[in-house]
């Protein structure tokens, strides 16, 4: 079957965008470098939180809360999704006034935050450091495993008939009369009218040789897991400010991360021990009980972050036929499956109804 | 209840008392305190996946099959570990 | 200078100190025991009192003469035990000990860490009562005590014989030794073995005492099944295929040695598939030089090939850093050494043939046999996740069910998960990639 749509990038976002263009009667082609969903998509934290995002990235956060909520409908399995809830902490009275700001200017947009005092935090979450200010809680947020998200989208996207084909690096995409000229490094070419640049910390340089520039660098959160431990807290939170995000998975290890890692080799990220030294004191300090649990892994991965820290969606403004969604800046896991369904719509129907003003590529070059 | 191990030799050390979830038991100075555990019971800890009882197996640090823990909530390799005079020892989780 | 850091104090490590020092060198020498020596000359704790030769046997005179010269040492070397090497980063080593956590300049960095227990999944494996057979040893050494009353060893590789032997010399019930390698094995791996004769007539000593004093030894065994809420028997089948259960209230399991590498991976060492140990090793040069970043290994954290050759290797790769530091080193010697390393590589492969790895237990490993002990990962999720969820190599299968990812990182578990994807795929072993380490290589405290 030839394909009428090029994918570059098999993360969570190129995933996604394969099986809504699949089940919208498309013929994607998928073309991923490594292994599906193995990059960002299969190391990140496994937060899938609304709150805390701009205002503008509400709708589309919104609509992926959605596809969350109804993963075993839409790909056959929960991947194990929680709706657990989000607990967003404040350390101090300054913290809190933000915090419970942002609670009242989200609410018209339809995110309902709970906020709660210093008082309340104590009476719910006896383990937690008790000198907490307080928190925002969200209700509708959740969280879930990371390792098996982009290879089950792949997998239902199979099923609706879309080509995923992994080792396969794109090495040159080049505007031709009929749409793009496709180059992989095996030396295979395809021609397509239409590509998506969906490959994640590495969008921006394959947007850049086609003249779209959006600054940005890579970032490398680090991560932290202990040994399984006996039921401490289930729901994910996260501190305002750049402090330590934390969730227990169900079978007891508790996750968190603070801080980055740094880069070993060219696309090869290692945690830190100095930075996971930090988010243990961080966590220890959160949840005093955690203090003589082991630490039993590290680890880290690469994401793209743009200079204003929200990402590109959306399509290019030089090439009738090309669409990026890159720069996910550490938050994409939750909107990862929006952002495929919009990419759908936007290559099938040229819009979407989900509105995407603020993440125009344009805002890097107009003014 | 009989334990896993037997002593076979370096019988001659003098006798140290721990306690094990609260019972009084003895051992000798310089067992582990999988060894101390073992020559009374025949398991350390259970598994947190619900597939029975453990009882260390490496006996080297390597397998981390022997973690346990003590009243004040450290947690520590019992092969890896000398027991102690007086130590209050729990199972886990 | 930044001060080299040698990790193990085996006999590879104890002999690379005793060779940094002569070449005017004080290494820090970080050892996770609370003693020098090793797994082969592991020291008891204080107050124990048997001697050498009830501890070390043939290897007692070795085991003093390295244990002796590396107390002697003194403050000629920083040397810190019960300290663990927990991470490796470009510019710094990451400590875990009695002085709590410590940062060390990454300096040329000597990784001797020595081998553990390589394992195959046997249905009740985890039952307590089941030990690895290197466990068993130290047992014996290092507590004076037995796994059981009555135990079983099985399993194969030269171990099995030495392990059983001075269980039974010390006064244990043998129930049986079930070798899982066929009596043939040994035979057509003769003319490797001959390259060390003292060792071969030990091995062979060991099988004739064993069967003297009247305890069943089999070949070509497949153990099937431990039985018991805690060990009460195994069943196996014999060569003839034919259904045994041996009564036993212990049973010591071992399949040869593997090497323990991850601080090499950690340090950045590039690794190469070993088809001999079916295993994938550091990619050093003969003297444990790695191709970049100051690092060197030896001993059976480089390939496993016993102490002597930890011992020899030790020292090679400690002039193999003087070298490189500018040191001036004895050529000759060096070269003799080499030679050695090169017998020892003979011996060590004709006991690889000797004992091969029985892998085909994995074929018929029933779906409820647990693969990861850690995280409870059965031989059915496994071939499930390859089958069904097409995990294309050990890192996706880890990623998607879990072997692998608990506290031991791998450790028990990761040969046998390899292989049993590559078997499931029909593919070679190096086929399935290997497991990446990860820091902390053992669990830390969080606070
Ligand atoms: C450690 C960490 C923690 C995080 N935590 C969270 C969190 O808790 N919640 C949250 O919402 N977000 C989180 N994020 C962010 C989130 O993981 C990412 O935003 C999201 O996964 C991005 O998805 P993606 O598909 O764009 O990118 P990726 O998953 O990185 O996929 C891009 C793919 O493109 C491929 N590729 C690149 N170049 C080429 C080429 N030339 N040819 C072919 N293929 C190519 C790559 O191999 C890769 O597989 C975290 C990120 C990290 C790294
Ligand atoms: C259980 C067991 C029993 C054995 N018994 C015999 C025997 O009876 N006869 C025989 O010929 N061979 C035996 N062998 C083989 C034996 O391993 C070698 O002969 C020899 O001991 C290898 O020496 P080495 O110096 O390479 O490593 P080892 O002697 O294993 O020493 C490695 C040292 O490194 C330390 N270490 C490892 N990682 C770290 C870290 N991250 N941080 C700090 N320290 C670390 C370990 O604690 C250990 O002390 C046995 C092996 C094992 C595993
Ligand atoms: S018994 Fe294996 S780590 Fe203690």
């Amino acid at each position: 079957m030839t394909p009428d749509i090029v994918i570059v990038g098999g993360g969570l976002v190129g995933c996604s965008a394969a099986l809504h263009l699949a089940r919208a009667g498309r013929r994607p082609l998928l073309l991923e470098v490594g292994r599906i969903g193995a990059a960002a998509s299969g190391v990140n934290f496994g937060g899938v939180r609304v709150q805390g995002r701009a205002l503008f990235e509400l709708p589309l956060a919104l609509r992926s809360r959605a596809i969350w909520d109804n993963l075993v409908d839409i790909v056959g399995t929960d991947c194990e999704y929680r709706r657990s809830g989000h607990l967003r902490l404040a350390k101090t009275p300054a913290d809190l006034d933000a915090v419970a700001a942002y609670a009242e200017k989200v609410r018209p947009a339809g995110l309902d935050l709970e906020v709660i005092d210093g008082a309340e935090i104590r009476r719910r979450h006896p383990a937690f450091n008790a000198t907490l200010a307080g928190a925002t809680w969200s209700a509708g947020d959740g969280q879930a495993n990371p390792r098996l998200a982009g290879p089950a989208f792949a997998r239902a996207a199979r099923a609706a008939g879309a080509e995923i084909r992994d080792n396969a690096k794109v090495v040159a995409i080049e505007p031709v009369a009929a749409g793009f000229a496709v180059a992989t490094a095996d030396g295979q070419r395809v021609t397509v009218p239409q590509v998506i640049n969906s490959a994640g910390a590495w969008a921006p340089d394959l947007a850049a040789s086609l003249g779209d520039a959006a600054p940005g660098r890579a970032i490398y959160p680090n991560m932290v897991v202990t040994e399984p431990l006996p039921p401490l807290i289930s729901c994910s939170l996260g501190t305002y400010g750049n402090g330590v995000y934390l969730r227990q998975v169900e079978r007891g290890n508790v996750v968190f991360g603070m801080g980055r890692g740094r880069l070993a080799a060219p696309d090869r990220a290692v945690p830190s021990a100095e930075t996971s030294l930090a988010a243990m004191a961080e966590a220890a300090w959160l949840l005093p009980r955690l203090a003589h649990a082991h630490v039993i892994r590290t680890w880290t991965g690469i994401e793209g972050e743009l200079a204003d820290g929200q990402p590109v969606i959306g399509p290019s403004p030089r090439h009738q036929g090309l669409f990026h969604a890159f720069g996910l800046s550490g938050h994409g896991f939750q909107l990862a499956p929006a952002i495929g369904a919009v990419l759908a719509e936007l290559a099938t129907a040229g819009s979407s109804p989900t509105p995407l003003d603020g993440f125009s590529i344009t805002r890097f070059t107009a003014g | 209840m009989t334990g896993q191990f037997v002593r076979l030799a370096e019988t001659e050390r003098p006798e140290i008392g721990f306690t094990l979830d609260g019972m009084k038991l003895t051992a000798l100075a310089g067992d582990t305190v999988l060894t101390a555990v073992l020559m009374q019971r025949r398991a350390v800890r259970r598994s947190e996946f619900g597939d029975g009882p453990r009882a260390g197996f490496c006996l080297m640090g390597a397998c981390q099959d022997c973690w346990i823990g003590d009243v004040d909530g450290r947690r520590f390799r019992a092969c890896s570990t000398l027991v102690t005079d007086g130590m209050a020892l729990v199972t886990l989780p | 200078m930044t001060a080299v850091i040698i990790v193990g104090a085996g006999p590879a490590g104890m002999a690379a100190a005793l060779t940094l020092v002569e070449a005017g060198l004080r290494p820090i020498v970080v050892d996770e025991a609370q003693r020098a020596g090793g797994q082969i000359f592991r020291r008891p704790p204080p107050g124990f009192t048997r001697p050498p030769a009830a501890l070390y046997g043939a290897d007692a005179a070795a085991a003093t003469r390295l244990h002796l010269a590396f107390d002697a040492l003194g403050d000629r070397i920083d040397y810190r035990p019960q300290t663990l090497v927990w991470a490796v980063e470009p510019d710094a080593v990451h400590l875990q000990g009695p002085q709590g956590r410590v940062r060390l300049d990454r300096g040329p960095l000597l990784l001797a860490t020595g081998a553990t227990d390589r394992l195959l999944p046997v249905d009740g494996w985890t039952k307590p009562g089941v030990f690895s057979l290197g466990g068993s040893q130290v047992a014996l050494k290092a507590q004076g005590v037995a796994i059981g009353r009555r135990v079983a060893f099985c399993g194969t590789g030269p171990l099995l014989y030495l392990v059983a032997y001075q269980y039974a010399k010390a006064g244990a019930e043998v129930a049986a030794v079930l070798d899982t390698s066929a009596f043939g094995d040994g035979i057509r791996a003769l003319p490797l073995l001959a390259a060390d004769p003292a060792k071969l007539a030990r091995g062979i000593y060991y099988l004739g005492w064993l069967r003297a004093h009247g305890v069943p030894v089999h070949h070509g065994v497949r153990p099937l099944t431990v039985h018991g809420e805690s060990v009460t028997g195994l069943t196996w089948r014999d060569a003839g295929r034919r259904l045994n259960e041996t009564r036993c209230d212990a049973l010591a399991l071992g399949f040869g040695l593997r090497s323990e590498t991850q601080l090499a991976d950690l340090a950045g060492v590039p690794f190469r598939f070993d088809p001999i140990r079916r295993q994938y090793l550091p990619d050093i040069d003969q003297d444990g030089r790695a191709p970049a970043g100051a690092v060197y290994l030896a001993g059976d954290g480089a390939a496993v090939r016993g102490a002597a050759a930890a011992e020899t290797a030790g020292r090679l790769a400690a002039l193999a850093l003087a070298a490189d530091l500018g040191r001036p080193v004895d050529t000759a010697a060096r070269d003799a050494l080499r030679g050695r390393m090169a017998r020892f590589e003979r011996f060590a492969r004709g006991l690889d043939a000797a004992f091969p790895f029985p892998v085909d237990l994995l074929d018929t490993a029933t779906d409820d046999t647990l693969l990861c002990r850690c995280e409870a990962v059965t031989v059915g999720t496994m071939r499930h996740a390859v089958g069904e969820l097409g995990a294309e190599d050990v890192n996706r299968a880890k990623a998607f069910v879990r072997p692998g990812m608990g506290r031991c990182q791998g450790r028990m578990c990761g040969l046998a998960t390899s292989e049993l994807h590559a078997r499931l795929r029909g593919l070679p072993p190096d086929q399935a990639g290997r497991l990446r380490g990860q820091a902390p290589v053992k669990p830390v405290p969080l606070a």
